[in-house]
């Protein structure tokens, strides 16, 4: 029996030792995990995408041509072009700074309050927490969709209102999330460690709380993004969203929509947009959650 | 158990309160004349004065809301200012489309994706478990309406084999629900993989293979048992999921049920109607997460046995 | 007919990590007598319980996998097969039915969500052809051997319900529900308190003596070998390094590692004397030392023991130890 204790022991403080993992070691990582590493380098692609936009396109996304509407993609239009003989592929390109711009406004409010709600509500506890989670109970009372589509209700069509309402319902599942990271740092002997020594609460939630969830949140946000894409072009697509003659991609697919029959392409090609970008940000999530290993 | 299920019952109660109040008042805060939406547009001042009068639009908001609960209660959800018929008679067939539309979808997304995670963790790291998983990660990334226009222009439009919309029988019940289910489909596979792994690796399944058990009988009837418990759960969160994605897909396949009634509500801002529907998906949704809950504790003979 | 109802030879088993290939079991041998109970002890981590699984072939879900050596099992009085090379199916047919086990954790090795009665029949109807009636009374007389109270009640009742003594009790009444020829029993009382572990051992001593069944007991814990096992075979780093009857070895261990493991039991009456340990910890298998594995950790240890593994050598009284210390006295002993 003395001898299998002594070894545990052992092992324990040689764990401790080897514990600390380094950025470079995350990238050892991540470079294992193939898929991610390409759709990594696909989403790098796409942000690049979204910020020259108007510059790369191949013809004026915007331009109609009459004399070209609805053709099949060739090497004139890689994608093809719609019913005003407007080039897809340029409206896509274009589309891009649309659905991240959006998707990725409305997350970050989303997490930012969230995670400001649960980092307080999971600290403090108490009464403030009951009513924290009650609340968002409530919101959690409407499915996220429906809830998105009932606010654009309110405040009428747009895409700023797409990015409100996003916003409003990405808040209490980061609320929820963070909390519970913080709950369980919050037991943690370190956090004990540094109240004894007299730190503020402000400066523990800082420096010990939120570093310990921040894979949590990382993994977490990088979900987001798929699901908000996938509600923005939702939006759009039931007429809730952009306005009909805007490239982005809800838009293009609903007003592709009656040409279906005839010239599926004008469908086809800004779904295969939306699918490799939330496949894109889906892959990278999960791989981040191997490599970061947080508890989502 | 019981005691259980009256506790959560009750629990409900307030937090329906309080979204019926949210409801009521935001729908309140919709721009826009619902006086004038009825009268029309050539009508008088007058006329529309009496109309606002006759809703009882005049009445302070609280008062509006008591009435409104009234008539909850006696089974009347207002009329519908586009159509002036009952809502409860616009929803009545609608409602059950759309319920067929979703027991459809879960069940064939249960079928597939419980096979599909089976697979996946049985033959881990195998082809078929990459196979598995890439449809998986593929069924969450895609548009659920692009799913379906695809679908459409596949088996309506070019082989001409299933309609492209309407529910009249179930061949028109097909399309909208592989396309709603699809993404249900994905996940219940992702997590029957990862729960149905982390079982395979339990002492008991090594009991059971030290007694001689099949390997078949194992994971139908050992692992699946357990790692059933945490898909469950899975499903039904995700069931906001479902009902959210009803409002697209039955948009896309012109389907007459609960979700496009709600989009054609709102673009004629009917606001009996776009209450009456919030207020019931929310209902749906709160009850489905209370069923199961229930089938959660029931599954776990753990819970089962020490509350009953 | 031997006598010998399992005979393990040069077993070697290796796990395969990110490709790489490690061995574990460095040729393992030892035997087991019919109506014996065999002790096999050791430190955690140096191959006692993955030798049980081998003779099982318990390996799915792991990357593990016998890569030389032979386990002969006199299936009946006629037929001896080699347990490393029958087919799958044919492996499955004796688990349960004539080599049984009983695991570590009674907490997590019934499944959870069946009923004790439901778990406990499988194996009955799977290798006796009992009928569901039938295989249910058999059950509850097993549940009554195992010295269950109201077993008709709990056949009706799930794990959770029972206490950790309980469920090993079940654990047991499972494995010897077929009427096994061998039983291995994997530490089966770690997990249990003092008093019940006490119950549990009486318990598996009388049944096998009832059976006159053989049973294979893997412990690190020197009490339990003392009270419960004919002889002992002491492993350490994937090796037998010796092997001798229980009273020799509590008498006069020749290995320096017996020796520390002896030494390192408390004994009452000896408050005083400081509790002696062996230094070090097992070595993992990437990181095996030359020489005897031993001697990075052995008080004893002579410069040759770094550099060559010493070999078995046998010894009077039907013992056997690996030990560079013993080369002169192989000339007492006629092989």
């Amino acid at each position: 029996m003395e001898v299998v204790k002594e070894t545990e022991q052992n092992e324990i403080t040689v764990n401790r030792k080897n514990s600390y993992s380094p950025m470079k070691e995350l990238w050892e990582k991540w470079k294992r995990q193939k898929t991610a590493l390409w759709a990594s380098f696909f989403i790098i692609l796409l942000i690049l995408t979204a910020l020259l936009g108007p510059y790369i396109t191949p013809y004026d996304p915007y331009k109609a041509d009459y004399n070209a509407t609805l053709q099949t993609p060739s090497l004139i239009h890689w994608a093809g072009t719609d019913e005003f003989g407007r080039d897809i592929f340029s409206r896509i390109i274009v589309g891009t700074r649309i659905s991240l711009t959006v998707s990725f406004i409305s997350v970050g409010i989303g997490a930012l309050f969230g995670t400001l709600l649960g980092l307080i509500s999971g600290f403090f506890g108490g009464r403030l927490d009951r009513f924290v989670m009650r609340c968002c109970d409530i919101m959690f009372a409407f499915p996220d969709l429906i809830l998105a589509i009932a606010i654009v209700a309110i405040l009428g069509p747009g895409l700023s209102n797409v990015v409100i309402a996003i916003s409003i319902f990405s808040i209490p599942s980061f609320a929820r999330l963070i909390r519970g990271a913080t709950l369980e740092v919050k037991e943690l002997v370190f956090v004990e460690a540094a109240r004894s020594m007299g730190a503020s609460n402000g400066r523990i939630i800082r420096k010990h709380i939120f570093p310990d969830t921040i894979s949590s949140l990382i993994v977490f946000f990088t979900m987001r993004i798929g699901t908000a894409i996938l509600a923005v072009a939702s939006l759009s697509f039931l007429g809730l969203g952009a306005s009909p003659d805007t490239p982005d991609w809800g838009v293009m697919l609903s007003m592709g929509r009656d040409y279906l029959g005839t010239s599926s392409h004008v469908v086809i090609m800004p779904g295969i947009a939306i699918f490799l970008t939330v496949l894109a940000f889906n892959v990278v999530g999960d791989g981040l959650r191997d490599v970061l290993d947080p508890k989502v | 158990m019981l005691q259980y299920i009256f506790r959560r019952i009750l629990e409900m109660i307030p937090i329906l309160f309080i979204v019926s109040i949210l409801i009521f008042y935001f729908i309140h805060l919709i721009p826009g004349d619902p006086a004038r939406l009825v009268a029309g547009q050539d009508a008088t001042l007058e006329e529309v004065n009496r109309i606002r009068e006759n809703l009882g639009l005049n009445d302070p908001i609280w008062q509006q809301y008591l009435s409104y609960m009234q008539g909850i209660i006696q089974g009347d959800l207002g009329v519908s200012l586009k159509t002036g018929l009952p809502v409860t008679e616009m929803f009545a067939n609608r409602f059950m489309n759309s319920i067929y539309l979703t027991f459809a979808s879960i069940i064939w997304a249960l079928i597939f994706g419980i096979l599909i995670g089976t697979i996946s963790a049985v033959f881990k790291n195998k082809m078929p478990d990459y196979l598995g998983m890439v449809t998986a990660v593929s069924g969450i990334s895609v548009p659920n309406f692009w799913l379906g226009l695809i679908l459409i222009q596949i088996f309506s439009v070019q082989l001409g084999w299933l309609p492209t919309g309407g529910a009249e029988d179930w061949k028109s019940y097909v399309l909208p629900a592989v396309s709603l289910g699809a993404g249900i489909m994905a996940m219940i596979a992702r997590f029957t993989r990862s729960s149905l792994l982390e079982t395979l690796g339990a002492d008991f399944i090594r009991t059971g293979r030290a007694k001689g058990l099949k390997e078949f009988i194992l994971i139908s009837k050992h692992a699946l048992r357990n790692s059933m418990i945490p898909v469950v759960t899975i499903t039904g969160l995700q069931f906001g999921f479902l009902l959210g994605g009803s409002v697209v897909v039955e948009t896309v396949f012109s389907f007459p049920g609960m979700g496009r009634l709600l989009i054609d509500s709102i673009a004629f801002r009917d606001y009996p109607v776009i209450q009456a529907e919030l207020l019931l998906f929310s209902v749906e949704f709160i009850l489905v997460n209370l069923l199961v809950d229930i089938l959660y504790s029931y599954l776990n003979p753990k819970i089962r046995t020490s509350t009953a | 007919m031997k006598n010998t109802i399992l005979q393990v030879e040069r077993l070697q088993t290796e796990f395969t990590n990110d490709k790489k290939k490690v061995k574990v079991l460095h040729g393992v041998n030892f035997h087991i007598k019919k109506g014996e109970v065999l002790g096999l002890v050791g430190e955690s981590g140096c191959g006692k319980s993955l030798t049980s699984l081998s003779i099982m072939r318990l390996f799915k879900g792991t990357t593990a996998r016998i890569s030389d050596g032979e386990i002969l099992f006199q299936k009946n009085k006629e037929e001896e097969i080699d347990l490393t090379n029958i087919p799958e199916e044919e492996m499955r047919m004796l688990r349960g039915k004539q080599i049984a086990m009983i695991f570590q954790e009674p907490m997590t090795s019934l499944n959870p969500v069946m009923k004790i009665g439901e778990q406990l029949t499988e194996p009955i109807c799977l290798h006796l052809g009992y009928g569901k009636k039938k295989a249910r009374t058999h059950a509850i007389n097993m549940l009554e051997n195992v010295g269950i109270p109201r077993a008709d009640e709990v056949i009706n009742e799930y794990p959770h319900q029972l206490s950790g003594g309980m469920r090993q009790r079940v654990m047991i009444a499972m494995a010897m529900s077929c009427n096994p020829q061998l039983l291995i029993a994997d530490e089966p009382t770690t997990a249990l308190d003092v008093t019940i572990q006490a119950q549990i051992l009486d318990l598996m001593r009388q049944l096998q003596q009832d059976q006159n069944m053989s049973m294979l007991l893997i412990t690190h814990d020197l009490g339990v070998v003392a009270e419960m096992c004919d002889r002992v075979v002491v492993m350490y780093a994937g090796k037998v390094i010796e092997e001798a009857s229980v009273l020799d070895l509590f008498e006069s261990p020749k290995h320096p590692y017996t020796k520390g493991l002896i030494a390192s039991v408390p004994k009452i009456g000896n408050l005083k004397e400081k509790l002696s340990s062996i230094k070090g910890r097992v070595p993992t298998p990437e990181n095996m030392p030359e020489g005897c594995k031993f001697a990075p950790r052995c008080e004893e240890a002579m410069p040759i023991c770094f550099q060559k593994e010493p070999a078995t050598k046998a010894f009077k009284g039907n013992r056997h130890c690996s030990c560079w210390l013993y080369d002169d006295e192989m000339r007492d002993v006629s092989v």
